[in-house]
């Protein structure tokens, strides 16, 4: 069979088949969801800090669409962020599955306060497209994100936990090219006029202080040994991609001076910056006001 | 099995689910079909399409109850795209990804420059393309333009 147009075989089908964005089934339903033997409050707190980086994530890039230096780069964030919410969403209704409280995805991800979110401040900090921020600011961001993340579900694909590994790796090849797209453009700036170099240092310095957290342990990682991955263990490797890039773009490593906690808590205890509560309150709205709207 | 294999890709309606690599197993026992599918991507939107297509289109078949389930793993590669899909994509003006072969599960490579890979424009068959952006219209495409023929055109991307 040929077409001259991708879309011609459209034409064939009954009505129904135009149903985009009702009916979304369960993001697991089918898939092997033997719990291992371990805490299982530890393991559904473990999810959610995954999920919740992913989610926030996937919202702070979203805010970029129609608003980047260039149409390209509109869809890219989107579709990065788009690949960052399908990962959120299976961490997510993994996390109310072993939870066993009836709590789905959604109402994970839109019912739950800011003390209850547990996604590290890297993920959560402006870098624009509004205040405080720029377009190098975000780059410099992925480039970390997707850094991290990359070491940390690479060795989550041997996790007791079935679904962690299956979502490791399958996330692991989009991670890839996210960071290959950071990377490419930090290259690009930070290589590029004075001006912008100067934006791209400005956006390291902007990023680096959240660094440390990523590599901390909270106490659920340390009980979780077998299925969670230790984040101490990922800092070399990350602090080698990290000065490869930035040598090739002619970029200084700022010093390591890590953000204060309060109290000795960050984003794994649900404490939050103050970018925060913005953040939340446009992502859950629509849902609070009107729980289950669909269109 | 057959019915479950035209079902057509949401978005990529050239392509059947079967061409795609998607539709992993269906099993069937007194009139109860059971079809797994595995995701392209985490996000892919086309999936619940994709599920409720395959029920809609067993049910119309006769089948008395359809299950239509998940499998994350092994990942979907597009390695998976039958040679028949792979033509099938050409023919409608999409340039259809190159095969991968098995990959290593060492280290992620970083790469620095976009790839220069070699891509031929579906519709004059010219190597002197380059990719105008990573990112398409879905997940799965990226934009390309052709030096001779000057069309753009998408590419369904390795992975």
């Amino acid at each position: 069979m040929s077409f001259d147009n991708a879309y011609e075989s459209l034409i064939d089908h009954e009505d129904t088949h135009w149903a985009f964005g009702t009916g979304f089934t369960e993001a697991l339903a089918g898939v092997d969801r033997d719990v291992p033997d371990v805490d299982r409050a530890d393991l559904a707190a473990y999810c959610l800090m995954l999920g919740d980086d992913a989610l926030i994530l996937s919202h702070r890039l979203a805010e970029w669409c129609s608003r980047a230096p260039e149409l390209e780069e509109d869809v890219a964030l989107a579709n990065i962020a788009l690949d960052l919410l399908g990962q959120a969403r299976l961490l997510l209704t993994r996390a109310g599955e072993v939870e066993g409280g009836g709590r789905d995805e959604d109402a994970l991800a839109f019912l739950r306060d800011e003390r209850d979110l547990l996604n590290v401040h890297l993920a959560e900090i402006e870098c624009g497209p509004f205040a405080g921020g720029d377009f190098a600011t975000t780059m410099a961001r992925l480039l970390v994100f997707s850094s991290w993340k990359i070491a940390q579900y690479s060795r989550l694909r041997g996790s007791a936990d079935p679904v962690l590994a299956a979502v490791a790796a399958k996330g692991l090849k989009e991670l890839a090219y996210h960071r290959d797209h950071a990377a490419q453009w930090v290259v690009r700036l930070g290589d590029g006029t004075d001006e912008s170099h100067k934006r791209m240092q400005a956006g390291l310095e902007r990023v680096w202080p959240f660094l440390d957290e990523l590599f901390a342990p909270s106490p659920v990682e340390t009980r979780l040994a077998g299925v969670a991955v230790d984040p101490a263990e990922l800092r070399s490797e990350v602090d080698g991609v990290l000065d490869t890039v930035l040598s090739a773009a002619g970029l200084t490593r700022p010093a390591d001076v890590p953000a204060a906690r309060v109290n000795g808590r960050a984003g794994r205890d649900g404490v939050h910056t103050e970018a925060f509560g913005y953040l939340l309150a446009e992502m859950q709205h629509l849902h609070r006001s009107l729980p289950g709207a669909k269109w | 099995m057959e019915v479950a294999a035209r079902v057509r890709d949401p978005e990529l309606p050239v392509l059947t689910l079967a061409d795609l690599g998607v539709l992993r197993d269906v099993t069937e026992e007194d009139g109860r079909v059971s079809v797994t599918i595995t995701p392209t991507y985490s996000g892919c939107p086309a999936l619940d399409e994709m599920g409720a297509d395959l029920r809609r289109s067993l049910l119309a078949a006769g089948f008395a109850a359809v299950d239509v389930r998940l499998s994350l793993s092994p990942a979907w590669t597009t390695d998976w795209i039958s040679e028949d899909g792979l033509r099938k994509l050409r023919e409608a003006g999409i340039a259809p990804p190159s095969r991968l072969g098995p990959r290593s599960t060492g280290p992620v490579p970083l790469n620095l420059t976009p790839p220069s890979q070699r891509v031929s424009c579906p519709r004059c068959g010219s190597f002197r393309t380059s990719e105008l952006s990573r990112f398409g219209s879905t997940a799965c495409k990226a934009l390309r333009r052709c030096a001779d023929c000057a069309e753009p055109f998408e590419h369904v991307k390795e992975i």
